[in-house]
């Protein structure tokens, strides 16, 4: 057994242990299920020191025969690319446990479900950036969708019911897309000659361009809409409002960038003509949600609305960053997807407590908090300057280079998504400007600062949008030789490289 | 001179142990004390079941297309399926045993003195145990018959106990009494139809065989248009049979109506049966005429599927709503008739196991679901169940989620057997559309999920009973079985594989 699966089915373990637990006593359920969280960050990290990160191919593989009918694998492996998000996954987990100690205690069940939940959550997280077969994706790319239905639905706030359903529905619809394109590749494969389900099989195989569209929208869509990219995120905003804070972290952080990681490993590496063919398309849509999401982020009187859309918006520049299709921009979409998920933590974390001290996700309710409660009021300001992309953070790094490597290929793209960052200045600092300075009024007043617990959360997530700010290299080095073999995969090269000529 | 015809007994053994016990059943009607007679008619039924079992599995390498002369072929796909109806008449069984949902007296009419006294009398419903095992020999005979006479009598022996044992509902005695003559009615139909077509088809080929009708189609023997009217008539009597879209009004009333554990096991072993069939005569006697009919069936799969999921949504009776979920899954099926290929008859033979199973758990569910008046069928007022009794609201959703295709559930494993095979046979267009009839009936599936969990109940009248043992180990193996499936398939898909094949 690989580290890669001990890592996986470590949560899932932890979830185990905690259904034994007496459900009378939440705080044992809680250190129980920190404890576990913790050693999978530790599992994790070990795993990134033995990483290879000279060696572009997947590391840590392990192949299990599990549907031999089908010739279905148990089949895991890391690149480059996998690894970052996994290592994002696995410092997140214990984030949201301790920024949100007493969130699963309004929940409709006990604490332990909620932390049973979330267990198997973390384990299908792993697993779904880790599966190199596409059907084990498959499988727990639909089935992590479950406990998210379930935590939304049953600890969130507000339409919790309705969000919850609106959001599996659109994601349901998208997956089945995605099976009928699942099962188009897995036909193709058998006629070509072996039945497969292996990634690294199905990106060799030949498939006519008309046939390729056809399974690369089946695809995309899916993905577009687990992103979310505009026209296709309007499950979002509902979804964000009514999950709990951590809830809303792993679902915009982690679960979200599922989509955006698929795009890069099966769109375009199983249909690259295709990709080339949509590009302009995508591109298109791309710049439209930069700007949509920015626009409406602006209006947003809810904090939680107004962080899903500023994701929208950050969401059209990985997309941009992806097909874009040069080096430059694909590392910083990879990087970006990282950062977006500290930088989103970050932000909903601090909005959480903000809310649950005032008892009110309005805007407008807030007012002055630097007075009452500096460090939260710096927390969420810092969270703020890491959305706008400020340089020193590491988004602004990200950004940088998915404009820069836009810019190459498709300048008036790359001028279009600037302009987000200007709308991004705007619906940051007016939210904070609201939120964080002017007079207190009476009903923040009795807003107290953060405690031990709290601080000791959002720490580790400002400390990483700070290191990688000032200092990327380890991170870009992890994602380079990734970026390349999925280059050469795809069949693109840079445009750079005439210039030079 | 006649001689005797040549019988493999060891082979029609399964079916003539099933036989037997009914027999046997019949004899405890008339001769056990009344008392008696429940735990009797039950310990015979599981006992004659787990023989036949066993039977089958020591001649399943010992297939034969003679059987019984030419009118028997006991194939793999013919075991397979005699296995199915098998384990689902004991799950069935096992559901049927808790006497609660039966009439006390059928003979007594609705609200009357004579039903009044039967039920202060105390009399039980033991009928039904021999009705069942009749209809369980009809529907082992039928996956394997391969003549239109035997086809004829297996199909009437399977039904004709059914018509009466939707009658026999304790509760809305009305309601099942109108399911039971609508079901007779539309059945006795569909016969004709099928006989009728039989009857073409013999005219065509001058045989009653269906091998004799691949025959005489290769070698082009007869009128086509004989042939033509034939295949039609004889499909709209398989078809009515599996519930397919426009043959398809009777499936809601029925389900509705009859009693809950016979709904169940009706819905699972019906579909078996009736399926095993149909796929032997596309497979087998209609292969070769395959040009003539793939596009008939391919329509009706189509509207299958999009009818049973957008009729599904509007249903308020939870009975009905799986009614019409059962439509859509049969239409599920039919893309693996019109594939026509090694794959899709593996897929088909997984997918009737993993639905039969999920079926009768969930219907089984729903006989536990009650309140003062009797079980509560009306989805509203299943409300909060998730909070009131959240093991039952949460199996009765793991058998919801198996029959929408989420993954991790037998139901996935099924759906993604089923479309990979019609993509392979380049049906590309049935893939499609069922993959978004799926999505239109994961809809109403999580609708019921939702109201389980994330709606607080508004009344506290409805309960679940605590359910008898046998009714508890009944859904225990079903839920496990839709579970163990959905992680690891490769235990039934593989025999499912094994046993993938006609003989002629």
């Amino acid at each position: 057994m690989s580290i890669l699966t001990s890592l996986q089915l470590l949560p899932l373990f932890g979830a185990l242990v905690i259904g034994f637990l007496p459900a009378s006593n939440a705080k044992l359920v809680k250190q129980v299920a920190l404890a576990f969280s913790l050693l999978v960050t530790l599992v994790s990290i070990v795993m990134a020191i033995s990483f290879d990160r000279n060696y572009s191919g997947m590391q840590f593989t392990e192949v299990r025969t599990w549907i031999s009918a089908f010739n279905i694998n148990y089949a895991v492996g890391i690149d480059g690319m996998a690894l970052v998000l996994i290592l994002m996954t696995t410092i997140l987990v214990p984030v949201v446990f301790l920024a949100g100690w007493n969130e699963s205690e309004n929940g409709r069940w006990n604490v332990k479900v909620f932390y049973i939940l979330l267990l198997i959550l973390e384990t299908m997280m792993i697993g779904v950036f880790s599966a190199t077969d596409v059907f084990l994706f498959y499988v727990i790319f639909e089935a992590m969708l479950l406990p998210v239905y379930f935590l939304i639905g049953g600890y969130g706030s507000g339409e919790r019911a309705a969000a919850a359903m609106k959001f599996l529905l659109y994601s349901l619809f998208g997956g089945l897309l995605m099976l009928a394109a699942v099962i188009g590749l897995y036909v193709i494969s058998t006629n070509q000659g072996g039945a497969t389900f292996d990634i690294t099989r199905l990106s060799q195989l030949n498939i006519d361009s008309t046939t390729q569209n056809w399974l690369f929208l089946g695809f995309f869509i899916a993905f577009a809409i687990k992103a979310p990219l505009w026209p296709f995120h309007t499950w979002l905003p509902t979804a964000a409002k009514s999950a709990t804070a951590g809830t809303s972290t792993l679902l915009l952080g982690v679960l979200d960038k599922v989509g955006t990681y698929g795009m890069i490993r099966f769109c375009m590496s199983f249909f690259p003509d295709a990709t080339k063919t949509f590009t302009p398309a995508i591109i298109t849509l791309a710049v439209i949600s930069i700007l949509y999401g920015a626009f409406l982020a602006i209006g947003q009187k809810d904090i939680n609305s107004l962080i899903a859309f500023t994701s929208i918006s950050h969401f059209g520049f990985i997309t941009l960053g992806i097909f874009a299709l040069t080096s430059q921009s694909l590392t910083g979409a990879i990087f970006y997807m990282v950062n977006h998920g500290f930088g989103t933590a970050a932000l909903f974390l601090t909005a959480g407590w903000m809310i649950k001290r005032r008892g009110s996700s309005q805007i407008a309710d807030f007012g002055g908090l630097q007075r009452v409660a500096p460090v939260l009021a710096w927390s969420f300001f810092i969270a703020g300057l890491s959305a706008l992309a400020l340089p020193g953070l590491s988004s602004f790094v990200s950004e940088f280079l998915v404009l820069l490597g836009a810019y190459a290929k498709y300048p008036v793209a790359a001028i279009l998504g600037t302009l987000g960052i200007i709308l991004a200045a705007l619906y940051v600092l007016l939210a904070v400007q609201r939120a964080i300075h002017g007079e207190t009024p009476a009903s923040s007043a009795g807003i107290t600062d953060l405690n031990l617990r709290e601080k000791i959360a959002i720490a580790p997530v400002i400390a990483i949008l700070v290191l990688l700010g000032f200092y990327p290299k380890p991170a870009l080095e992890v994602i380079n030789p990734t970026t390349q073999t999925i280059m050469t995969n795809a069949g693109v090269s840079d445009p750079t490289a005439k210039v030079v000529k | 001179m006649l001689s005797a015809p040549n019988l493999d007994y060891a082979l029609l053994a399964p079916i003539m142990i099933i036989l037997g016990a009914a027999l046997i059943g019949v004899l405890i009607e008339s001769f056990a004390k009344p008392a008696w007679r429940a735990r009797l008619q039950l310990v015979v039924s599981l006992a004659a079941i787990v023989i036949s079992f066993n039977q089958l599995v020591r001649v399943r390498n010992d297939g034969s297309s003679i059987a019984a002369v030419t009118s028997v072929s006991v194939d793999g796909t013919g075991m397979f399926l005699q296995g199915a109806i098998l384990i689902f008449a004991f799950l069935g069984i096992l559901v049927i045993a808790d006497q609660d949902n039966f009439v006390s007296q059928a003979s007594a009419l609705p609200g009357s003195t004579e039903e009044a006294a039967a039920i202060q009398a105390g009399k039980q419903q033991t009928e039904v145990f021999p009705l069942t095992m009749f209809a369980v020999a009809g529907m082992m005979l039928f996956p394997v018959a391969t003549d239109y006479i035997t086809l004829f009598v297996a199909l009437e022996v399977l039904s004709l106990p059914l018509y009466l044992m939707a009658g026999l509902s304790r509760r809305r005695r009305l309601l099942s009494q109108e399911a039971a003559l609508k079901y007779f009615l539309l059945g006795a139909y569909s016969s004709a139809f099928f006989l009728f077509g039989a009857a073409l088809l013999y005219g065509y080929s001058g045989t009653i065989s269906l091998n004799g009708l691949t025959d005489a189609i290769r070698g082009n023997a007869g009128n086509d248009v004989f042939l033509l009217l034939g295949i039609i008539f004889l499909s709209v009597g398989l078809l009515f049979k599996v519930g397919a879209v426009p043959f398809h009004s009777w499936t809601p009333d029925v389900y509705q109506g009859a009693p809950t554990p016979i709904t169940g096991f009706m819905a699972a072993a019906t579909k078996a049966a009736a399926f095993g069939a149909t796929l032997r005569i596309f497979y087998l006697g209609l292969d070769a005429a395959q040009t003539s009919w793939k596009p008939f069936i391919a329509v009706i799969s189509v509207i299958t599927m999009i009818v049973g999921s957008v009729a599904a949504i509007s249903q308020r009776d939870m009975k009905r709503m799986l009614a019409y979920s059962s439509i859509a899954h049969a239409g599920f099926i039919l893309t693996a008739i019109v594939s026509l290929n090694q794959n899709a008859l593996s897929a088909s033979l997984f997918y009737l196991f993993a639905y039969g199973v999920a079926t009768i758990g969930a219907f089984a569910v729903i006989t536990m679901v009650r309140d003062s008046a009797g079980e509560v069928s009306d989805v509203n007022r299943w409300v909060g169940l998730g909070k009131k009794s959240p093991l039952v609201a949460s199996v009765f959703s793991l058998f919801l989620l198996s029959f929408a295709g989420i993954p991790l559930t037998s139901g996935f494993v099924g759906k993604f057997s089923i479309f990979s095979a019609a993509y392979e046979s380049g049906n590309i267009a049935l893939v499609v559309v069922g993959v978004l009839s799926s999505a239109i009936a994961v809809f109403f599936y999580l609708r019921v999920i939702l109201m389980l969990f994330f709606t607080d109940a508004t009344n506290d009248s409805i309960s679940v009973v605590i359910p008898s043992i046998l009714t508890r180990i009944s859904i225990s193996i079903s839920a496990i079985f839709t579970i163990v499936l959905g992680i690891a398939p490769s235990l039934v898909f593989d025999i499912a594989q094994d046993f993938a094949y006609f003989l002629r």
